[in-house]
């Protein structure tokens, strides 16, 4: 593909993702996982596993793992349309509709489409977690490290950073 | 999300703590990044199209770089061994996040209306993540439904 052809994908796909992401950039990792693993083969699984590890770390919106699958593509220039291209469509949608939100605000349509759309987005981000999974475990090791923070994260107030430290060190020294 | 609300709220008093609650609506109401959404909403309120955008360049600009910064640092030193161990750590962990974070979003709506939801999560999670059907058909498929059960009880 050449270079402005893979800056165009970016942006198609990204673009495309950005309006379907109702309940956060979890919803629509599925779709990402498969165009940029599966379809344009950019990065392996394993390398989607750690670009998403890295944008729940990082300092912006987790929509940035559409900056890090971007510069994997494209460099600088695909991180930087990958992001305009994950952010920019729904900010048009906000900045349009904040204008008839008074209207909407109490409707029971409005009601019923976010009550309506709610356990789809639960059963998406479920198949993001088993996409996840599958992409990172593949040892007894890596399992225990998914399962503790699952119940860390779950069950305790503990902040889950604590979590990724722990099991880099158990990584950088060789247990997996 | 927790900064923006101790910042906008509790620090500078731009917005009054029901303001704050009654803006997160909307912004979940629609798709994308609440925050994005939050900062669009909160700059046309002050001045329009150029607050918007002023509002979106503060938020996205810096991290922008950082995270492109690192992006460059993973493709150079990724495939060392030492940073492939953290790696498979650190992942393993963060796919273990995902998973608490579905737990956390189903606890609510599976506790209020365990009939009208689980059926739809199975299907949502089945199509998208067994099936890997894309998302937009999936939410084509079922979004529909799910919002006619929804309708059918509040009205």
């Amino acid at each position: 593909m050449t270079a402005a052809g893979t800056l165009a994908a970016l942006a198609r796909i990204f673009a495309g993702v950005s309006l379907l992401g109702f309940g956060g950039i979890n919803t629509v990792l599925p779709e990402i996982h498969r165009e940029a693993v599966e379809a344009a083969r950019w990065i392996s699984d394993r390398q989607f596993a750690d670009l998403y590890a890295l944008s729940q770390a990082e300092p912006g919106p987790n929509s940035f793992i559409a900056t890090l699958i971007g510069f994997q593509a494209a460099g600088v220039a695909g991180a930087v349309v990958s992001t305009a291209a994950i952010c920019l469509p729904p900010a048009a949608l906000a900045y349009l509709v904040a204008r008839v939100w008074g209207r909407i605000r109490g409707s029971a349509w409005r009601t019923a489409i976010q009550t309506g759309l709610t356990p789809v987005m639960v059963g998406l981000i479920l198949a993001s977690a088993y996409i996840l999974i599958r992409a990172a475990d593949h040892s007894a090791a890596a399992f225990a490290v998914t399962a503790a923070t699952v119940w860390l994260a779950y069950a305790t107030n503990i902040n889950p950073l604590w979590a990724f430290a722990a099991a880099g060190l158990l990584g950088a020294a060789g247990v997996f | 999300m927790y900064w923006a609300q101790r910042v906008l709220v509790r620090r500078r008093r731009w917005l009054r703590p029901e303001e704050f609650a009654d803006l997160l609506g909307l912004c979940q109401f629609l798709p994308g990044p609440n925050i994005v959404n939050l900062a669009t909403v909160l700059g046309e309120s002050y001045d329009g199209p150029a607050g918007a955008a002023a509002a979106l360049a503060g938020l996205l600009v810096l991290p922008m770089c950082i995270v492109t910064a690192i992006a460059a640092l993973y493709a150079r030193f990724g495939s060392l061994a030492l940073v492939h161990g953290i790696f498979s750590g650190v992942a393993a962990s963060a796919a273990g996040l995902a998973l608490a974070l579905a737990g956390h979003v189903a606890r609510p709506v599976v506790t209020r209306r365990p009939a009208g939801s689980l059926p739809i999560i199975i299907a949502a999670f089945v199509a998208a993540g067994l099936l890997r059907w894309p998302v937009a058909l999936t939410l084509f498929v079922l979004a529909p439904a799910s919002i006619v059960l929804a309708w059918r009880r509040i009205v």
